[in-house]
């Protein structure tokens, strides 16, 4: 439904671009974990936290003109760069969105400077809180051994897991 | 890994007769008692295809006869796996369990329960596996680890992926049994496909199941049942009418609750889910039997609203859709709000879009960069192919439109007499700017 839609929308004004599906994946994924009002629904996939239904609405907002997506080749693989049209902005404009833009906009911003790897690591991380410290860490490191994280990457994790939540 | 102490043979094999499979066999102890769990029996009362019985109204079939079927396809992929190079003869019990429990949780016409109350069906699936059930007494006489393995499968995030893709992947027992049983129970020609052939052909590798270059065609006539099927069952347009009633029944319910509302008919069933504090009692409680009779009683409610929308989902009197696309945009939309409040019809309820993401189906997509993983074909060198490389007809309908918005309204109000000149500039909007029909 339309206020969905605008919620990413939302999104992509307070960060101007995002580049890589997996960091937008990402990004909604902390940013539902930290209460800001997404609703796609995750599952866990191959690279931590995915939803379905978020690719599905990229791609109709694609669709309706609201955002571009752009397909771009750097040093031999393809990343995809999401930005809000004109259309969009003028969309967002009128549209009634009950958006805590305040709260929202440093912390998407925040998510969006960190690379996709340590975004991955920490909804991982994220996913897994009903857990122990210890046993979070533990389950990371066996679900994503391809990824090899190391120690101070936990640590960083944490730290910066404590940081959004003080924001 | 060990044989689990509690692995026991019935003393002669179970069948359950079946109009997909033609026959369900259990020849576990551990299988037929979960069988006979009241968690499993609840599933009895709740419908695969939820409100779809009201366009197609053969699908009245439920989440126990898929249960079964989707254990008894992971019976037999397990039969095909059996000495294979990567399968473990001892985790066959752990996936089969996994089959059979995988939709465990889900409530009724959970999709838009989901949505209004905010709550989860993967995480109920894991607290009835985990909690004090009769589910979780059963399972733990395999060992103490062993409900939390069968969640972990179901989760995705067991270390074992070749088990999980045999459960959940792009071509699994999951969707093979549900995509032929939905299109058997709505009596549609399209969702068939050659599952002995797909069977034939899957072969364990160490994180998933790939196909038999050999079997291709057998997987593309899959892809394509998945496709018409999509579009012309969990798609459908009238389904999706009925859907966005439910919902909006649910959210009414939920606004007079924040608002005292005196309920003549209060929603005892719901408190719990209102009050965002649910026991695993509660929920297990609320089948689609107790939500049919609630919405049967809230016909006779003051509150016109709720007294109209529950009218309309028990006596099918459905809204209308127009296609909702580029070239109708936000200010006809805010438009149209407007004029329907002005004649007194509340927008939050009765003007309502629905877009292709609101729904739980996808298509078959190749990977790429994202969490999907691909259909592999083991060609014959031992290389693996995705799919979408090696098939033309799957490629073909890999990149075609798979998004769409429908704007559901209730036509008959635009034919009351009465306030003509807003009606006829809804009406306007409705069908002159868009050029289509009315449906």
């Amino acid at each position: 439904m339309l206020p969905d839609h605008a919620k990413i929308m939302a999104l992509l004004e307070d960060t101007k671009e995002v580049i890589g599906r997996k960091k937008l994946q990402k990004i909604v994924y902390i940013g539902k974990k930290l209460n800001l009002p997404f609703q796609e629904k995750y599952t866990f996939r191959m690279y931590g936290p995915y939803s379905e239904e978020l690719t599905l609405r990229l791609e109709e907002l694609c669709g309706l003109g609201l955002i571009t997506e752009c397909k771009e080749t750097k040093s031999g693989y393809y990343q995809y760069r999401y930005e809000l049209s004109e259309d969009g902005t003028s969309f967002l404009e009128k549209f009634p969105l009950d958006w805590p833009a305040e709260r929202a906009k440093p912390v998407l911003q925040s998510l969006n400077s960190q690379s996709a790897r340590f975004l991955e690591l920490v909804s991982t991380m994220l996913y897994f809180d009903h857990l122990s410290k210890e046993a979070v860490e533990a389950r990371v490191a066996e679900l994503k051994k391809s990824q090899n994280y190391r120690p101070e990457e936990f640590e960083e994790g944490w730290e910066y897991i404590e940081s959004l939540q003080n924001q | 890994m060990t044989m689990p102490v509690g692995n026991k043979k019935l003393p002669e094999e179970k069948v359950f007769k079946d109009p997909v499979h033609r026959y369900i066999h259990i020849s576990d102890e551990l299988i037929w008692d979960l069988v006979g769990t009241k968690e499993f029996q609840r599933l009895r009362r709740v419908r695969q295809l939820g409100t779809t019985f009201l366009t197609f109204h053969g699908a009245e079939h439920t989440r126990f006869n898929h249960s079964l079927g989707v254990y008894e396809i992971m019976r037999r992929i397990i039969e095909v796996f059996e000495g294979r190079p990567h399968w473990n003869g001892d985790e066959r019990l752990l996936c089969l369990s996994a089959a059979l429990l995988h939709d465990i949780g889900h409530g009724p016409f959970s999709h838009s329960f989901e949505k209004v109350f905010n709550t989860d069906h993967e995480e109920w699936t894991r607290h009835i596996i985990l909690g004090d059930t009769e589910v979780n007494t059963v399972l733990r006489r395999m060992g103490g680890d062993f409900p939390q393995q069968v969640a972990d499968v179901i989760e995705k995030t067991h270390p074992n992926k070749l088990i999980v893709s045999m459960i959940s992947s792009q071509i699994d027992a999951d969707r093979m049994d549900y995509l032929q049983r939905d299109a058997f129970y709505t009596g549609v020609s399209y969702g068939h496909f050659d599952m002995e052939r797909i069977l034939r052909v899957m072969r364990p590798t160490e994180d998933q199941v790939v196909i038999k270059a050999t079997g291709m065609h057998a997987v593309e006539d899959y892809i394509m049942s998945r496709y018409q099927m999509y579009w012309q069952v969990y798609f459908h347009p009238v389904t999706r009418s009925a859907e966005v009633i439910l919902t909006k029944i649910l959210q009414r319910v939920k606004d007079l609750k924040n608002e005292d509302y005196p309920f003549k008919y209060p929603p005892d069933h719901f408190e719990s889910f209102f009050r965002g504090a649910i026991t695993l009692e509660d929920y297990l409680d609320l089948d689609e039997s107790v939500v049919m009779y609630y919405f049967l009683m809230w016909q006779k409610e003051e509150d016109a609203i709720l007294q109209d929308l529950c009218r309309r989902f028990m006596n099918r009197r459905l809204f209308k859709y127009v296609e909702f696309d580029q070239h109708f945009m936000m200010n006809e939309w805010l438009r149209l709000q407007q004029l329907f409040a002005d004649l007194g019809v509340d927008p939050a309820y009765y003007l309502v879009v629905d877009s292709s993401s609101d729904l739980p189906y996808d298509f078959y997509r190749p990977g790429e960069e994202e969490d999907r993983v691909p259909i592999h074909l083991l060609m014959p060198d031992r290389r693996l192919r995705e799919l979408s490389r090696e098939s033309d007809v799957v490629e073909a309908i890999s990149g075609k439109k798979r998004t769409d918005h429908k704007l559901y309204y209730p036509s008959e109000v635009l034919e009351e007499p009465g306030q003509e000149d807003t009606k006829q500039q809804i009406k306007d909007i409705l069908h002159l700017k868009l050029g289509k029909i009315e449906r």
